[in-house]
């Protein structure tokens, strides 16, 4: 089932939260993980492979590269859920 | 600062968390109060597994009640326990002001991040191996307490991890008055860490009869030196002391509470768990702990002995203990805390140290709790009942830990 955008900016939030400790109201959606929220590699993987899991999709290991803000994931997140 | 192989070493922050508290202090007023950490545990596992054994000594302050949420889910329980342990100890000692370059770390682990290795196997069957934790391989190596507290404390000059069964605590101290008489070090951050209350473990220590399994009265479980004792009871947690140079530890005005006087370490080599029946290769360890700080076998006025609860550790212990001193071994009393901590296994030996130094510290041996029988062939002077008052002036206690693979480490502790 599709989710808005701001669900699944919520979803995002929650999951980045509960990995990295980071507060929920600085995941925005022009930020970048790596340079805004300090968000390293191994993190990374964790995040997708928890968002996977939410939102009910697969985001391959080549597309995660791609990922570079929040609104690049939580985009791709919504088309592979259509 | 200039170090040499006489240079003093001495004890000035002490942290811990264990079955009996979730501090140092609160941990000593257990203990002085006789309350045994030990009781039936609550996990469905115990059931569905038919474990023979029932009971534990969990810790008493889960960690998630002082740590941040993302540092209990990044790191192993063994590396949560050594990172509240070790921040007790530095705010203990005053938190330094002290170059990176000059703080060590030596902080070893009886079996590692075995939580999460096996949650991690359980992960990999049900969810495949897109799902196993990418932190998984950091979190469960033996190394991860120490990694965490060198990062913790941005302490650079080095991390080390002995691993060496229940005696790695003990000999994490060891390696710590290396490091500072070599000169690499002014401070060492030095101890142990367990968490292995999983089946898996616990399976293992019950297959192999080294636990007890008194399961209708886990409170009376560990009960070293009685003659009813049938195995010691499994404990958790983790004990951090900041070792210095007294050089060190006086030019910033630290208060000292003992110091480290000797270290002795021998290897059995007579069997990969039975300790050598008649104690020499302990034995060979107390004395050195004994020659190395000065002393003699008559200042000895207190030891805290390894004493599991086991049937034969604590006859081999206390043959050691006649061995060493001869005519004087009963009359140096005894104390045998792992009757109220349980045995925390790689943590064990940095623990009792912390006992050892408090009872310098205090004047005071612990009396050890369950000995309704003294087994006649202890031959020791063992404190129960009620505390011993320890003499007033100099006087050295010694803290002995061994290990499965014949590990033998003594300390010897000189009061101040």
């Amino acid at each position: 089932m599709a989710s808005t955008e701001q669900e699944v900016l919520e979803g995002l939030a929650e999951i980045v939260n509960e990995e990295t400790g980071i507060d929920t109201a600085e995941v925005e959606l022009d930020k970048s993980f790596t340079d805004d929220l300090d968000i390293d590699s191994l993190s990374m993987m964790t995040i997708v492979v928890n968002a996977e899991e939410r939102f009910g999709v697969r985001i391959p290991d080549d597309e995660v590269k791609n990922l570079k803000t929040v609104r690049d994931a939580v985009t791709f997140i919504q088309s592979a859920q259509s | 600062m200039t170090s040499s192989s006489d240079t003093r070493i001495v004890v000035t922050g002490l942290g811990a968390t264990t079955p009996i508290g979730g501090t140092v202090p609160e941990t000593w007023e257990a203990l002085l109060a006789g309350r045994s950490g030990a009781r039936t545990l609550e996990f469905d596992w115990v059931a569905e597994y038919s474990l023979p054994v029932h009971f534990a000594a969990q810790i008493a302050t889960p960690p998630e009640q002082v740590l941040a949420k993302v540092e209990t889910r990044r790191l192993d329980p063994s590396s949560q326990y050594a990172l509240v342990a070790a921040r007790e100890a530095w705010a203990d000692a005053g938190s330094p002001d002290i170059a990176p370059e000059r703080i060590a770390v030596v902080v070893g682990s009886g079996i590692g991040g075995v939580h999460t290795l096996l949650n991690q196997w359980d992960t990999l069957r049900e969810k495949g191996p897109r799902r196993v934790y990418p932190l998984a391989v950091p979190m469960l190596m033996p190394n991860g307490p120490a990694a965490a507290i060198s990062l913790e404390l941005s302490a650079r000059a080095g991390a080390h991890t002995p691993v060496s069964a229940c005696a790695s605590g003990a000999e994490a101290m060891g390696y710590a008055v290396q490091l500072i008489r070599s000169g690499r070090a002014d401070i060492v951050v030095a101890g142990g860490t367990e968490a292995a209350m999983h089946p898996m473990p616990i399976a293992g220590f019950a297959a192999m009869q080294a636990l007890s399994t008194r399961n209708d009265d886990p409170a009376a479980a560990s009960r070293p030196y009685d003659t009813d004792r049938d195995g010691f009871v499994l404990g958790e947690g983790a004990a951090i002391i900041v070792l210095e140079s007294e050089a060190h530890a006086q030019a910033r005005g630290a208060r000292i509470y003992a110091e480290l006087a000797g270290v002795g370490m021998s290897a059995d080599a007579h069997h990969i768990t039975a300790p050598e029946p008649e104690g020499s290769g302990a034995a060979r360890a107390m004395l050195e702990a004994i020659e190395t700080a000065g002393a003699a076998l008559s200042d000895i006025a207190h030891i805290n002995a390894h004493a599991t609860s086991t049937p034969v550790g604590d006859v081999a212990e206390a043959n050691a203990v006649r061995r060493a001193f001869g005519e004087l071994a009963g009359s140096i009393p005894v104390s045998a805390t792992k009757s109220m901590t349980g045995h925390l296994l790689g943590a064990a030996g940095s623990l009792e140290a912390i006992f050892t130094i408090l009872s310098l510290h205090h004047r005071v041996a612990p009396a050890t709790i369950n000995v309704d029988n003294l087994d006649p062939e202890v031959g020791l002077d063992v404190v129960r009942g009620e505390h011993r008052a320890l003499p007033e002036g100099p006087i050295v206690a010694l803290n002995n830990s061994f290990g499965f693979g014949g590990h033998n480490v003594a300390l010897a502790f000189r009061s101040v």
